[in-house]
Protein backbone atom coordinates (compact mmCIF):
# COMPACT_ATOMS: atom_id res chain seq x y z
CA UNK A 1 0.00 0.00 0.00
CA UNK A 2 1.46 3.83 -0.52
CA UNK A 3 0.82 6.37 1.28
CA UNK A 4 -1.29 8.97 0.18
CA UNK A 5 1.07 11.48 0.45
CA UNK A 6 3.10 9.40 -1.95
CA UNK A 7 0.08 8.88 -4.53
CA UNK A 8 -0.07 12.58 -4.70
CA UNK A 9 3.31 13.02 -5.05
CA UNK A 10 2.81 10.74 -7.91
CA UNK A 11 -0.16 12.70 -9.73
CA UNK A 12 1.78 15.80 -9.11
CA UNK A 13 4.67 14.31 -11.38
CA UNK A 14 1.89 13.14 -13.90
CA UNK A 15 0.39 16.19 -14.32
CA UNK A 16 3.76 18.59 -14.45
CA UNK A 17 4.50 15.65 -17.44
CA UNK A 18 1.51 16.15 -19.46
CA UNK A 19 1.70 20.10 -19.30
CA UNK A 20 4.88 20.01 -20.64
CA UNK A 21 3.96 17.96 -23.75
CA UNK A 22 1.03 20.18 -23.85
CA UNK A 23 3.07 23.02 -24.43
CA UNK A 24 5.52 21.76 -26.69
CA UNK A 25 2.32 20.94 -28.60
CA UNK A 26 1.08 24.65 -28.25
CA UNK A 27 4.23 25.88 -29.01
CA UNK A 28 4.61 24.47 -32.40
CA UNK A 29 0.93 25.20 -33.34
CA UNK A 30 1.25 29.23 -32.19
CA UNK A 31 4.07 28.86 -34.48
CA UNK A 32 2.54 27.80 -37.37
CA UNK A 33 -0.76 30.11 -36.83
CA UNK A 34 1.05 32.77 -36.63
CA UNK A 35 2.96 32.02 -39.57
CA UNK A 36 -0.26 31.36 -41.61
CA UNK A 37 -2.14 34.52 -40.58
CA UNK A 38 0.86 36.90 -40.68
CA UNK A 39 0.92 35.27 -44.41
CA UNK A 40 -2.59 35.72 -45.01
CA UNK A 41 -3.08 39.34 -43.47
CA UNK A 42 -0.09 40.49 -45.07
CA UNK A 43 2.27 41.16 -42.27
CA UNK A 44 5.15 38.86 -44.37
CA UNK A 45 5.60 38.08 -47.91
CA UNK A 46 4.00 34.94 -48.55
CA UNK A 47 6.19 34.69 -51.81
CA UNK A 48 9.35 34.97 -49.30
CA UNK A 49 8.15 33.18 -46.61
CA UNK A 50 4.79 30.55 -47.73
CA UNK A 51 2.88 29.75 -45.45
CA UNK A 52 1.43 26.38 -43.70
CA UNK A 53 -1.44 25.23 -45.30
CA UNK A 54 0.27 26.07 -49.06
CA UNK A 55 3.07 23.80 -47.44
CA UNK A 56 0.44 21.17 -46.66
CA UNK A 57 -1.32 21.11 -49.75
CA UNK A 58 2.10 20.62 -51.43
CA UNK A 59 3.12 18.40 -49.71
CA UNK A 60 0.26 16.15 -50.77
CA UNK A 61 0.69 16.99 -53.90
CA UNK A 62 4.57 16.44 -54.15
CA UNK A 63 4.00 13.21 -52.20
CA UNK A 64 1.62 11.57 -54.22
CA UNK A 65 2.50 12.69 -57.36
CA UNK A 66 5.88 14.13 -57.13
CA UNK A 67 8.91 12.46 -55.93
CA UNK A 68 8.84 14.02 -52.28
CA UNK A 69 8.98 10.48 -51.18
CA UNK A 70 11.73 9.09 -53.14
CA UNK A 71 13.76 12.26 -52.38
CA UNK A 72 13.19 11.45 -48.60
CA UNK A 73 14.44 8.00 -49.01
CA UNK A 74 17.34 8.76 -51.16
CA UNK A 75 19.08 11.11 -48.83
CA UNK A 76 17.83 8.36 -45.80
CA UNK A 77 19.85 5.63 -47.64
CA UNK A 78 22.49 7.50 -48.19
CA UNK A 79 22.83 8.64 -44.61
CA UNK A 80 22.67 5.34 -43.45
CA UNK A 81 25.25 4.27 -45.67
CA UNK A 82 27.73 7.11 -44.56
CA UNK A 83 26.87 6.17 -40.80
CA UNK A 84 27.72 2.57 -41.55
CA UNK A 85 31.15 3.28 -43.64
CA UNK A 86 32.15 6.37 -41.06
CA UNK A 87 31.48 4.27 -37.60
CA UNK A 88 33.03 1.34 -39.37
CA UNK A 89 36.28 3.01 -40.99
CA UNK A 90 36.53 5.33 -37.94
CA UNK A 91 36.71 2.06 -35.28
CA UNK A 92 38.81 0.39 -37.79
CA UNK A 93 41.34 3.16 -37.63
CA UNK A 94 40.90 3.94 -33.88
CA UNK A 95 41.44 0.36 -33.26
CA UNK A 96 44.85 1.05 -35.15
CA UNK A 97 45.78 3.67 -32.87
CA UNK A 98 45.64 2.05 -29.68
CA UNK A 99 47.32 -1.00 -31.59
CA UNK A 100 50.49 0.80 -32.78
CA UNK A 101 51.08 3.40 -30.32
CA UNK A 102 53.80 4.74 -32.61
CA UNK A 103 51.38 5.02 -35.49
CA UNK A 104 49.03 7.31 -33.39
CA UNK A 105 51.70 9.35 -32.62
CA UNK A 106 52.90 10.06 -36.03
CA UNK A 107 49.30 10.57 -37.38
CA UNK A 108 48.15 12.99 -34.19
CA UNK A 109 48.65 15.75 -35.20
CA UNK A 110 47.42 15.31 -39.25
CA UNK A 111 43.94 14.14 -37.34
CA UNK A 112 44.09 17.67 -35.68
CA UNK A 113 44.65 19.14 -38.29
CA UNK A 114 42.37 17.34 -40.44
CA UNK A 115 39.41 17.87 -38.02
CA UNK A 116 39.74 21.79 -37.95
CA UNK A 117 39.64 21.95 -41.43
CA UNK A 118 36.29 22.72 -42.96
CA UNK A 119 35.15 19.96 -44.85
CA UNK A 120 33.00 21.17 -47.35
CA UNK A 121 36.28 22.85 -48.86
CA UNK A 122 36.81 19.18 -50.00
CA UNK A 123 33.54 19.72 -52.28
CA UNK A 124 35.16 19.89 -55.95
CA UNK A 125 37.69 17.42 -55.23
CA UNK A 126 35.19 14.40 -54.21
CA UNK A 127 33.00 15.95 -56.89
CA UNK A 128 35.87 15.77 -59.24
CA UNK A 129 38.01 12.24 -58.16
CA UNK A 130 34.28 9.98 -57.03
CA UNK A 131 31.74 11.63 -59.70
CA UNK A 132 28.37 13.46 -58.75
CA UNK A 133 26.57 10.22 -57.10
CA UNK A 134 29.37 8.63 -54.68
CA UNK A 135 31.20 12.40 -53.92
CA UNK A 136 28.07 12.77 -51.35
CA UNK A 137 29.20 9.61 -49.25
CA UNK A 138 32.53 11.10 -49.78
CA UNK A 139 31.74 14.15 -47.81
CA UNK A 140 29.05 12.56 -45.79
CA UNK A 141 32.18 10.38 -44.29
CA UNK A 142 34.89 13.13 -44.23
CA UNK A 143 32.46 14.96 -42.20
CA UNK A 144 31.56 12.28 -39.42
CA UNK A 145 34.88 10.24 -39.88
CA UNK A 146 37.32 12.31 -37.57
CA UNK A 147 34.71 12.79 -34.72
CA UNK A 148 34.12 9.07 -34.66
CA UNK A 149 38.22 8.15 -34.59
CA UNK A 150 38.51 10.84 -31.98
CA UNK A 151 35.13 9.55 -29.88
CA UNK A 152 36.09 5.93 -30.11
CA UNK A 153 39.79 6.59 -29.43
CA UNK A 154 38.92 8.39 -26.10
CA UNK A 155 36.40 5.74 -25.01
CA UNK A 156 39.61 3.09 -25.53
CA UNK A 157 41.80 5.29 -22.79
CA UNK A 158 38.19 5.56 -20.52
CA UNK A 159 38.72 1.49 -19.86
CA UNK A 160 40.82 1.33 -16.65
CA UNK A 161 44.34 0.18 -17.06
CA UNK A 162 44.30 -2.26 -14.41
CA UNK A 163 41.51 -4.41 -16.43
CA UNK A 164 43.65 -4.89 -19.30
CA UNK A 165 46.32 -5.69 -16.32
CA UNK A 166 44.09 -8.60 -15.34
CA UNK A 167 43.88 -9.88 -19.18
CA UNK A 168 47.71 -9.70 -19.38
CA UNK A 169 47.91 -11.72 -16.49
CA UNK A 170 46.02 -14.23 -18.23
CA UNK A 171 48.62 -13.55 -20.97
CA UNK A 172 46.11 -12.66 -23.35
CA UNK A 173 47.08 -11.27 -26.64
CA UNK A 174 46.29 -7.45 -28.27
CA UNK A 175 43.89 -9.46 -30.12
CA UNK A 176 41.84 -10.77 -26.71
CA UNK A 177 42.28 -7.95 -25.24
CA UNK A 178 40.42 -5.96 -28.21
CA UNK A 179 37.78 -8.24 -28.69
CA UNK A 180 36.96 -9.87 -24.72
CA UNK A 181 37.55 -6.33 -23.60
CA UNK A 182 37.89 -2.66 -25.55
CA UNK A 183 35.11 -3.74 -27.74
CA UNK A 184 32.54 -4.48 -25.83
CA UNK A 185 32.92 -2.12 -22.86
CA UNK A 186 32.78 0.86 -25.71
CA UNK A 187 29.51 0.07 -26.69
CA UNK A 188 28.24 3.02 -24.72
CA UNK A 189 30.78 4.85 -26.52
CA UNK A 190 29.50 3.49 -29.81
CA UNK A 191 26.37 5.05 -29.27
CA UNK A 192 27.31 8.26 -28.47
CA UNK A 193 29.12 8.32 -31.15
CA UNK A 194 26.20 7.29 -33.68
CA UNK A 195 24.46 10.01 -32.06
CA UNK A 196 26.79 12.66 -32.85
CA UNK A 197 27.23 10.65 -36.08
CA UNK A 198 23.28 11.00 -36.91
CA UNK A 199 23.46 14.96 -37.25
CA UNK A 200 26.71 15.16 -38.88
CA UNK A 201 26.51 12.86 -41.48
CA UNK A 202 23.31 14.64 -42.36
CA UNK A 203 25.08 17.62 -42.55
CA UNK A 204 27.73 15.79 -45.21
CA UNK A 205 25.12 14.29 -47.07
CA UNK A 206 22.94 17.58 -47.65
CA UNK A 207 26.02 19.30 -48.61
CA UNK A 208 27.22 16.66 -50.74
CA UNK A 209 23.49 17.49 -52.48
CA UNK A 210 23.81 20.75 -52.78
CA UNK A 211 26.75 20.49 -54.46
CA UNK A 212 26.21 17.89 -57.14
CA UNK A 213 23.67 15.65 -56.86
CA UNK A 214 20.50 15.22 -58.55
CA UNK A 215 18.49 13.61 -56.40
CA UNK A 216 18.12 14.11 -52.82
CA UNK A 217 16.44 16.79 -50.14
CA UNK A 218 19.20 18.82 -50.72
CA UNK A 219 18.60 18.92 -54.54
CA UNK A 220 15.44 19.71 -54.03
CA UNK A 221 16.02 22.55 -51.61
CA UNK A 222 18.51 24.55 -54.02
CA UNK A 223 16.12 23.71 -56.98
CA UNK A 224 13.58 25.21 -55.12
CA UNK A 225 15.65 27.94 -53.91
CA UNK A 226 16.82 28.53 -58.16
CA UNK A 227 13.17 28.14 -59.15
CA UNK A 228 11.82 31.06 -55.91
CA UNK A 229 9.88 28.06 -54.80
CA UNK A 230 9.27 28.55 -50.98
CA UNK A 231 6.90 26.30 -50.60
CA UNK A 232 9.58 23.83 -52.07
CA UNK A 233 12.35 24.29 -49.92
CA UNK A 234 9.95 24.82 -46.72
CA UNK A 235 8.14 21.03 -47.65
CA UNK A 236 11.81 19.96 -48.14
CA UNK A 237 13.29 21.24 -44.64
CA UNK A 238 10.30 19.71 -43.06
CA UNK A 239 10.92 16.52 -44.65
CA UNK A 240 14.49 16.92 -43.48
CA UNK A 241 13.57 17.74 -39.54
CA UNK A 242 11.56 14.17 -39.74
CA UNK A 243 14.34 12.30 -41.02
CA UNK A 244 16.84 13.46 -38.93
CA UNK A 245 14.40 13.05 -35.83
CA UNK A 246 13.56 9.00 -37.45
CA UNK A 247 17.52 8.53 -36.99
CA UNK A 248 18.10 9.79 -34.07
CA UNK A 249 14.80 7.43 -32.42
CA UNK A 250 16.65 4.65 -34.40
CA UNK A 251 19.67 5.16 -32.81
CA UNK A 252 17.74 5.68 -29.00
CA UNK A 253 16.63 2.02 -29.91
CA UNK A 254 19.60 0.99 -30.62
CA UNK A 255 20.92 1.75 -27.08
CA UNK A 256 18.20 0.88 -25.31
CA UNK A 257 18.78 -3.19 -26.96
CA UNK A 258 22.43 -2.36 -26.14
CA UNK A 259 21.95 -1.52 -22.51
CA UNK A 260 19.18 -4.27 -22.16
CA UNK A 261 21.80 -7.30 -23.68
CA UNK A 262 25.14 -5.50 -21.97
CA UNK A 263 23.99 -4.56 -18.46
CA UNK A 264 25.58 -1.29 -19.03
CA UNK A 265 24.43 0.81 -15.93
CA UNK A 266 23.81 4.67 -16.29
CA UNK B 1 63.42 -27.32 -4.50
CA UNK B 2 61.77 -24.12 -3.93
CA UNK B 3 58.47 -23.11 -5.73
CA UNK B 4 58.99 -19.76 -6.43
CA UNK B 5 62.75 -18.55 -6.21
CA UNK B 6 64.05 -15.10 -6.24
CA UNK B 7 67.89 -14.70 -6.66
CA UNK B 8 69.24 -11.43 -6.26
CA UNK B 9 66.33 -9.71 -8.28
CA UNK B 10 66.89 -6.08 -9.26
CA UNK B 11 64.75 -3.86 -11.54
CA UNK B 12 65.07 -0.21 -12.33
CA UNK B 13 62.05 1.94 -13.63
CA UNK B 14 63.60 4.75 -16.70
CA UNK B 15 61.43 7.65 -17.51
CA UNK B 16 63.03 10.51 -19.64
CA UNK B 17 63.48 12.65 -16.21
CA UNK B 18 65.28 9.97 -14.30
CA UNK B 19 66.28 6.44 -13.57
CA UNK B 20 64.82 4.98 -10.44
CA UNK B 21 66.25 1.56 -8.95
CA UNK B 22 62.72 -0.28 -7.48
CA UNK B 23 64.31 -3.28 -5.98
CA UNK B 24 68.05 -3.97 -5.30
CA UNK B 25 68.75 -8.21 -4.36
CA UNK B 26 65.72 -9.12 -3.75
CA UNK B 27 66.30 -12.82 -2.57
CA UNK B 28 63.26 -14.86 -1.84
CA UNK B 29 62.54 -18.41 -1.97
CA UNK B 30 58.70 -19.82 -1.54
CA UNK B 31 57.79 -23.50 -0.94
CA UNK B 32 54.97 -25.38 -2.09
CA UNK B 33 51.65 -24.16 -0.03
CA UNK B 34 52.95 -21.45 1.66
CA UNK B 35 51.02 -18.47 2.39
CA UNK B 36 53.63 -15.59 2.45
CA UNK B 37 52.47 -11.47 2.99
CA UNK B 38 54.75 -9.00 2.27
CA UNK B 39 54.29 -5.86 3.95
CA UNK B 40 56.90 -2.10 3.66
CA UNK B 41 55.89 1.63 3.09
CA UNK B 42 53.73 2.92 0.43
CA UNK B 43 55.88 2.99 -2.66
CA UNK B 44 58.08 0.37 -1.83
CA UNK B 45 57.64 -1.83 -4.80
CA UNK B 46 55.43 -4.40 -3.26
CA UNK B 47 53.24 -4.57 -6.54
CA UNK B 48 56.57 -4.56 -8.53
CA UNK B 49 57.55 -7.90 -7.28
CA UNK B 50 53.82 -9.14 -7.55
CA UNK B 51 54.53 -8.37 -11.44
CA UNK B 52 58.25 -9.75 -11.66
CA UNK B 53 56.77 -13.40 -10.09
CA UNK B 54 53.58 -13.57 -12.52
CA UNK B 55 55.92 -12.51 -15.74
CA UNK B 56 54.30 -9.44 -16.49
CA UNK B 57 57.65 -7.51 -15.65
CA UNK B 58 61.45 -8.96 -16.35
CA UNK B 59 63.75 -7.99 -13.81
CA UNK B 60 66.97 -5.67 -14.92
CA UNK B 61 69.29 -7.92 -12.67
CA UNK B 62 68.80 -11.35 -11.91
CA UNK B 63 65.99 -14.33 -12.20
CA UNK B 64 63.08 -15.48 -11.44
CA UNK B 65 62.27 -19.13 -10.77
CA UNK B 66 59.21 -20.98 -10.58
CA UNK B 67 59.79 -24.73 -10.03
CA UNK B 68 63.51 -23.92 -11.07
CA UNK B 69 62.16 -22.72 -14.76
CA UNK B 70 62.97 -19.23 -15.06
CA UNK B 71 59.78 -16.74 -15.99
CA UNK B 72 59.69 -15.51 -19.11
CA UNK B 73 56.07 -13.91 -19.49
CA UNK B 74 52.97 -14.38 -17.95
CA UNK B 75 52.65 -17.94 -16.71
CA UNK B 76 49.81 -20.56 -16.38
CA UNK B 77 51.67 -21.53 -13.32
CA UNK B 78 49.98 -17.87 -11.63
CA UNK B 79 46.51 -16.11 -10.90
CA UNK B 80 46.49 -12.83 -10.09
CA UNK B 81 44.05 -11.10 -8.14
CA UNK B 82 44.08 -7.42 -7.58
CA UNK B 83 42.67 -4.85 -5.35
CA UNK B 84 39.22 -4.08 -7.81
CA UNK B 85 37.32 -7.51 -8.97
CA UNK B 86 37.17 -6.09 -12.90
CA UNK B 87 34.55 -8.49 -13.20
CA UNK B 88 33.02 -7.24 -17.01
CA UNK B 89 29.79 -5.76 -16.72
CA UNK B 90 28.67 -7.00 -20.54
CA UNK B 91 28.54 -11.20 -19.15
CA UNK B 92 26.77 -12.79 -16.52
CA UNK B 93 28.72 -14.41 -13.29
CA UNK B 94 29.38 -17.58 -15.26
CA UNK B 95 30.99 -15.74 -17.78
CA UNK B 96 32.84 -13.76 -16.19
CA UNK B 97 34.42 -17.03 -14.41
CA UNK B 98 35.74 -18.12 -18.61
CA UNK B 99 37.56 -15.43 -18.88
CA UNK B 100 40.34 -16.76 -18.04
CA UNK B 101 39.45 -20.12 -19.43
CA UNK B 102 38.81 -18.70 -22.84
CA UNK B 103 42.40 -16.96 -22.67
CA UNK B 104 44.40 -19.79 -22.15
CA UNK B 105 42.13 -22.06 -24.82
CA UNK B 106 41.10 -24.48 -22.29
CA UNK B 107 38.98 -27.00 -22.50
CA UNK B 108 35.49 -25.06 -22.14
CA UNK B 109 33.30 -27.47 -20.65
CA UNK B 110 35.63 -28.37 -17.66
CA UNK B 111 36.06 -24.81 -17.12
CA UNK B 112 32.12 -24.37 -17.06
CA UNK B 113 31.91 -27.39 -14.57
CA UNK B 114 34.86 -26.44 -12.87
CA UNK B 115 33.68 -22.88 -12.34
CA UNK B 116 29.59 -24.19 -11.30
CA UNK B 117 31.19 -26.18 -8.74
CA UNK B 118 33.27 -23.63 -6.88
CA UNK B 119 30.39 -21.03 -6.92
CA UNK B 120 28.33 -24.03 -5.65
CA UNK B 121 31.31 -24.50 -2.97
CA UNK B 122 31.66 -20.89 -1.93
CA UNK B 123 28.57 -19.93 -1.78
CA UNK B 124 27.69 -18.02 -5.17
CA UNK B 125 25.43 -21.42 -6.11
CA UNK B 126 22.73 -19.33 -7.34
CA UNK B 127 24.45 -16.47 -9.17
CA UNK B 128 26.34 -17.79 -12.09
CA UNK B 129 23.56 -15.80 -14.64
CA UNK B 130 23.54 -12.61 -12.52
CA UNK B 131 25.28 -9.61 -13.72
CA UNK B 132 27.65 -8.50 -11.64
CA UNK B 133 26.00 -5.36 -11.06
CA UNK B 134 24.08 -7.47 -8.75
CA UNK B 135 26.13 -8.59 -6.31
CA UNK B 136 27.41 -6.92 -3.32
CA UNK B 137 31.25 -6.07 -3.43
CA UNK B 138 32.33 -8.94 -1.34
CA UNK B 139 30.33 -11.17 -3.19
CA UNK B 140 32.11 -9.68 -6.32
CA UNK B 141 35.89 -9.98 -4.94
CA UNK B 142 34.89 -13.77 -4.38
CA UNK B 143 33.53 -14.31 -8.22
CA UNK B 144 37.21 -12.68 -8.85
CA UNK B 145 39.02 -15.05 -6.58
CA UNK B 146 36.93 -17.85 -8.23
CA UNK B 147 37.85 -16.80 -12.11
CA UNK B 148 41.52 -16.58 -10.76
CA UNK B 149 41.00 -20.27 -9.29
CA UNK B 150 39.33 -21.67 -12.76
CA UNK B 151 42.30 -21.25 -15.11
CA UNK B 152 44.16 -23.40 -12.52
CA UNK B 153 46.78 -21.64 -11.39
CA UNK B 154 49.44 -23.14 -8.58
CA UNK B 155 51.06 -19.71 -7.27
CA UNK B 156 47.83 -16.87 -6.35
CA UNK B 157 49.52 -13.69 -6.27
CA UNK B 158 46.61 -11.03 -4.08
CA UNK B 159 47.63 -7.58 -4.51
CA UNK B 160 45.58 -5.69 -1.77
CA UNK B 161 42.65 -7.73 -2.65
CA UNK B 162 40.48 -6.18 -0.03
CA UNK B 163 41.65 -2.53 0.39
CA UNK B 164 38.32 -1.28 -1.38
CA UNK B 165 36.46 -3.24 1.13
CA UNK B 166 34.55 -1.98 4.13
CA UNK B 167 36.05 -3.07 7.61
CA UNK B 168 33.59 -5.51 8.28
CA UNK B 169 33.14 -7.20 4.67
CA UNK B 170 37.33 -6.98 4.63
CA UNK B 171 37.48 -9.06 8.15
CA UNK B 172 34.78 -12.25 6.59
CA UNK B 173 36.22 -12.13 3.36
CA UNK B 174 39.79 -12.97 4.67
CA UNK B 175 39.06 -15.31 6.46
CA UNK B 176 37.18 -17.33 3.24
CA UNK B 177 39.63 -16.32 0.76
CA UNK B 178 41.88 -18.00 3.49
CA UNK B 179 39.65 -21.02 4.11
CA UNK B 180 39.24 -21.43 0.03
CA UNK B 181 42.97 -21.07 -0.99
CA UNK B 182 43.94 -23.53 1.91
CA UNK B 183 41.63 -25.90 0.69
CA UNK B 184 42.93 -25.92 -2.64
CA UNK B 185 46.22 -26.52 -1.50
CA UNK B 186 47.32 -23.33 -3.43
CA UNK B 187 50.71 -20.99 -2.91
CA UNK B 188 49.86 -17.42 -1.92
CA UNK B 189 51.41 -13.94 -1.87
CA UNK B 190 49.38 -11.48 -0.45
CA UNK B 191 50.45 -7.66 -0.89
CA UNK B 192 48.75 -5.25 1.73
CA UNK B 193 49.55 -2.10 3.93
CA UNK B 194 47.22 -4.15 6.69
CA UNK B 195 49.57 -5.70 9.06
CA UNK B 196 46.99 -7.16 10.39
CA UNK B 197 45.53 -8.77 7.72
CA UNK B 198 49.36 -9.97 6.73
CA UNK B 199 49.73 -11.48 10.19
CA UNK B 200 46.56 -13.34 10.35
CA UNK B 201 47.01 -14.75 7.01
CA UNK B 202 50.52 -15.57 6.18
CA UNK B 203 52.69 -18.16 7.23
CA UNK B 204 55.58 -15.68 7.22
CA UNK B 205 55.62 -12.30 6.85
CA UNK B 206 58.30 -10.30 4.67
CA UNK B 207 58.80 -6.51 5.78
CA UNK B 208 60.37 -4.68 2.84
CA UNK B 209 62.25 -1.67 3.13
CA UNK B 210 62.08 2.02 1.63
CA UNK B 211 63.33 2.27 -2.04
CA UNK B 212 65.77 0.92 -3.59
CA UNK B 213 63.96 -1.94 -2.05
CA UNK B 214 64.93 -5.49 -1.00
CA UNK B 215 63.30 -7.64 1.78
CA UNK B 216 64.92 -6.37 5.32
CA UNK B 217 63.27 -9.31 7.58
CA UNK B 218 61.19 -12.23 7.35
CA UNK B 219 58.74 -13.49 10.38
CA UNK B 220 57.69 -16.75 11.11
CA UNK B 221 54.15 -16.29 12.13
CA UNK B 222 53.61 -19.27 14.82
CA UNK B 223 51.13 -19.10 17.35
CA UNK B 224 51.02 -21.43 20.83
CA UNK B 225 47.45 -22.19 20.03
CA UNK B 226 48.71 -24.57 17.61
CA UNK B 227 48.75 -24.97 13.70
CA UNK B 228 45.15 -24.82 11.35
CA UNK B 229 43.46 -21.54 12.91
CA UNK B 230 41.69 -19.23 10.34
CA UNK B 231 42.51 -15.29 10.67
CA UNK B 232 40.12 -14.15 12.61
CA UNK B 233 41.29 -16.86 15.57
CA UNK B 234 44.69 -15.57 14.86
CA UNK B 235 43.84 -12.27 15.59
CA UNK B 236 42.52 -13.60 18.94
CA UNK B 237 45.43 -15.71 19.59
CA UNK B 238 48.01 -15.06 22.83
CA UNK B 239 51.04 -14.20 20.81
CA UNK B 240 49.91 -11.52 18.11
CA UNK B 241 49.77 -8.80 20.06
CA UNK B 242 53.46 -8.95 20.53
CA UNK B 243 54.02 -10.07 16.89
CA UNK B 244 51.78 -7.00 15.49
CA UNK B 245 53.87 -4.33 17.75
CA UNK B 246 57.44 -6.10 16.70
CA UNK B 247 56.58 -5.49 12.97
CA UNK B 248 55.11 -2.64 13.62
CA UNK B 249 57.86 -1.18 14.80
CA UNK B 250 60.28 -2.13 12.26
CA UNK B 251 57.77 -0.73 9.05
CA UNK B 252 58.00 2.85 11.26
CA UNK B 253 61.71 2.67 11.41
CA UNK B 254 61.58 2.32 7.03
CA UNK B 255 58.87 4.81 7.12
CA UNK B 256 60.78 7.33 9.59
CA UNK B 257 63.79 6.97 7.39
CA UNK B 258 61.96 7.44 4.33
CA UNK B 259 60.32 11.14 5.45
Amino acid sequence: MSSPLYERYLRLQKRRQRLVLLSRLAVLVAFLGIWEFAARWGWIDPMLTSRPSLLASSFRELAFEGNLLRHTWITGWETLVGIVISMALGTGIAVGFWWSTFASKVLEPYVVVLNALPKVALGPIFYIWLGDRYSIYGMAVAISIIVTIIMVESGFREISKTKLKLMESFGATRGQMLRMVLLPASIPYFIATLKVNVGLTLVGVVMGEFLSSKAGLGYLIIYGGQVFQMTLVMVSIAMLALLSALLYGAVNVLELLARRRYHHEG
Amino acid sequence: MAHIELNDVGLSYFTPKQETEALRDVNLSIGRGEFISIVGPSGCGKSTLLSLVSGMLAPTKGNVRIDGEAVSGPSRKVGYMLQHDHLFEWRNVLNNLLVGAEIRRMDRERAKRKALELLERYGLGGFASHGPGQLSGGMRQRVALIRTLVAEPDILLLDEPFSALDYQTRLKLSDEVYRIIKEQGKTAVLVTHDLSEAISMADRVMVMSKRPSTISAVHEIRFEEGEGLSPWQKRQASGYNGMFNAIWKELEEHVVSAV
